[in-house]
């Protein structure tokens, strides 16, 4: 059985903010229904009771003191963005409508 | 002269400059000649995306000036001071370009520096530039990048390997004698492999991820890329450490690895062979050359046992699932606001919902959106347990398999890719084929433990020339110094009857050659 379908991925490419063609979204699917069939079987390789590991190593968090640092500047944190105003990025307009 | 001390070691350079015998202004542009002569054109390998021809020169001339004034600064500088450095175009440079061989990132110059570079800077290692790799290290063969593929120096037909296929072409070709890689999966220890040089993925949080342009946080880590393990130890020395910007960053006092690599003994050395990883997908040239490498250290008096580590067989599962769930996160970030391409859609509303698609479908190329795909479906309501759950148990049967393997042995071997290198384009078509050349370097990842991968001889798959063979070595994580031991003791036995590996490539077309050919 298929694991993934056109539909499927048509809505992963949203939730994942990729405008795809149809023709994309037909290959990804192909594709991606390979890997997941190829990948799923890790599911029957573990026991309910294996706990599980998101980190190689035990760590701890770090905390440090909330104190203003070495920083970039605004100038500095604008220099790459696609636009800009008034030291701050501009972006299109957030809501669907005019 | 010029062409001759590109192909000296790092730390050979490093005892010349020392010694007054060449300046460093001579060592980079000997190898700026080089990148000339064989990095551009059609048949070029293209390790390089950007070279850094006036900071690398001003590098050294500033070197050369210190040393040549003497005194305490002379005698301060480090000991790799002056020899030259490529670094993977993951890792972001302050007055270079870094691309992360994206489109998404074409004119983006970072406005700070990486740690590993800052520390590159105050060690004064001239930087020639930026290496080509997969889209943010995406691949296995360097042929995922938007700024085309790279060549393999042995066969420019091949594949040199990936995601850092930049990084190891240009130190197997004499284009720079180390680099800087990352190893998510095998980045590193696979273009090693297939390029005949030698690569390290350190224990994670051995060096400072600060500035690695993130692909799968809990999998990635930088690590040196070059012709000898000697110079892969110096390397990592002078890379690790504890980095407060980086919070998984160790807090541990760095070993001396180069002196680890000048052991040779491994007498007493107890040697541990995965059964799981030979056999069935590993080439019958591969597996010769590992078990000639095996003899050679059973004579030099190593003990070889072999360990049992069943769960390897669900590894590859387990890392093409949490490494793209942990990438759709991590590559959310770009999204045309704040810096790299922005691109707006044809036609419909102009709203940054529909800006942020077009950008995305138009910045990222297929690899990527694959994985970010791939991984938003593992971590999606309804799928998130019998998937990435899973995977993260399957971590943990790794984790256990290698403690129980190093119970029995000093460290692990196993051949570090099941193939010498492949055509160009031989599995563009065909990602999980693609995926299965990091079968034996995954579970390294995955554990957080350190690898190395050396060379170990020449095969032919059968259609064509001998291609370079690599070994891998693990050890338990933090213990970085036995990896450098076991690899430096393996080169030494193979190179004591005939020339190191690294220095029987073959000739490469030159510029001048290519156009002489036109």
């Amino acid at each position: 059985m298929s694991e993934i379908s056109r539909a499927d991925v048509e809505h992963l490419a949203k939730l994942a903010h990729i405008s795809m063609t149809d023709e994309e979204l037909t290959t990804m699917a192909g594709e991606l229904d390979v890997i997941v069939d190829s990948v799923k079987k890790v599911s029957e390789a573990v026991d309910a009771d294996v706990p599980a590991t998101s980190h190689p190593l035990p760590l701890t968090n770090v905390f440090r003191r909330d104190e203003v640092g070495e920083m970039l500047t605004a100038e500095q944190a604008l220099s790459n963005a696609p636009d800009a105003e008034d030291g701050r990025f501009k972006v299109p307009a957030i809501l669907d409508e005019e | 002269m010029t062409a001759e001390i590109t192909r000296l070691t790092a730390a050979q350079m490093a005892a010349k400059l020392a010694a007054g015998e060449i300046t460093s202004v001579e060592l980079v542009r000997a190898h700026l000649d080089r990148i000339d002569a064989v990095d551009g054109g059609e048949a070029g390998l293209n390790a390089f995306i950007h070279v850094s021809r006036d900071e690398a020169l001003a590098t050294a001339e500033e070197v050369d000036a210190v040393r040549a004034a003497g005194g305490a600064e002379a005698e301060a500088l480090h000991p790799l001071a002056g020899v030259p450095i490529a670094v993977k175009d993951l890792i972001v440079t302050v007055g270079q370009p870094t691309t992360a061989g994206s489109r998404m990132l074409e004119d983006w110059v970072s406005p700070y520096d990486a740690t590993v570079v800052e520390r590159i800077r105050a060690a004064k290692l001239p930087i020639l530039g930026k290496t080509n790799l997969d889209e943010f290290a995406m691949g296995s063969s360097t042929e995922h990048s938007a700024y085309g593929v790279t060549r393999n120096p042995w066969d420019t037909d091949r594949i040199p390997g990936g995601s850092g296929g930049g990084s190891a072409a240009a130190v197997a070709a004499f284009e720079a004698p180390l680099a800087l890689g990352t190893d998510t999966g095998g980045s590193i220890r696979q273009p090693g492999a297939v390029t005949g040089t030698v690569g390290t993925k350190p224990t994670y949080g051995s060096v400072s991820r600060y500035g690695a342009i993130a692909m799968a946080s809990s999998l990635d880590q930088i690590g040196p890329v070059a012709r000898t393990t000697e110079d892969a130890a110096l390397l990592h020395e002078l890379i690790a450490g504890h980095d407060p910007k980086d919070s998984t960053s160790l807090p541990d006092e760095v070993p001396a690895f180069g002196a680890a690599a000048r052991t040779t003994d491994v007498s007493g050395l107890r040697i541990g062979v995965i059964k799981q990883l030979q056999g069935e997908g590993y080439q019958e040239g591969v597996l010769a050359r590992f078990q000639e490498s095996l003899d050679a250290l059973r004579a030099a008096g190593a003990e070889i046992v072999e360990v049992d580590c069943p769960s390897f067989e669900h590894a590859l599962s387990a890392y093409y699932l949490i490494m793209p769930s942990e990438a759709s996160s991590n590559l959310a970030r770009f999204d045309g606001v704040r810096y790299g391409t922005r691109v707006e859609p044809e036609d419909g509303p102009l709203t940054i919902e529909r800006v942020m698609g077009a950008t995305r479908a138009a910045g990222f190329g297929d690899e990527v959106k694959r994985r970010i795909i791939l991984g938003t479906y593992a971590l999606s309501a309804g799928y998130y347990d019998a998937y990435y759950g899973s995977a993260q148990k399957v971590r943990t049967l790794i984790q256990r398999d290698f403690a129980a393997a190093f119970e029995q042995a000093d460290v692990l071997i196993s051949p570090t890719a099941p193939t010498v290198a492949f055509p160009l384009g031989e599995k563009l078509d065909d990602p999980l084929a693609m995926y299965l050349n990091d079968v034996a370097t995954i579970p390294a990842n995955l554990a957080g433990i350190p690898g190395i991968s050396v060379p170990g001889g020449l095969a032919s798959d059968g259609d064509g020339a001998a291609l370079p063979v690599g070994i891998q070595f693990l050890a338990p994580a933090r213990e970085d110094a036995r990896v450098y031991r076991a690899a430096g003791a393996l080169e030494a036995l193979l190179s004591a009857d005939a020339e190191p590996l690294w220095a029987r490539a073959p000739e490469l077309p030159t510029a001048a050659a290519q156009t002489a050919g036109e």
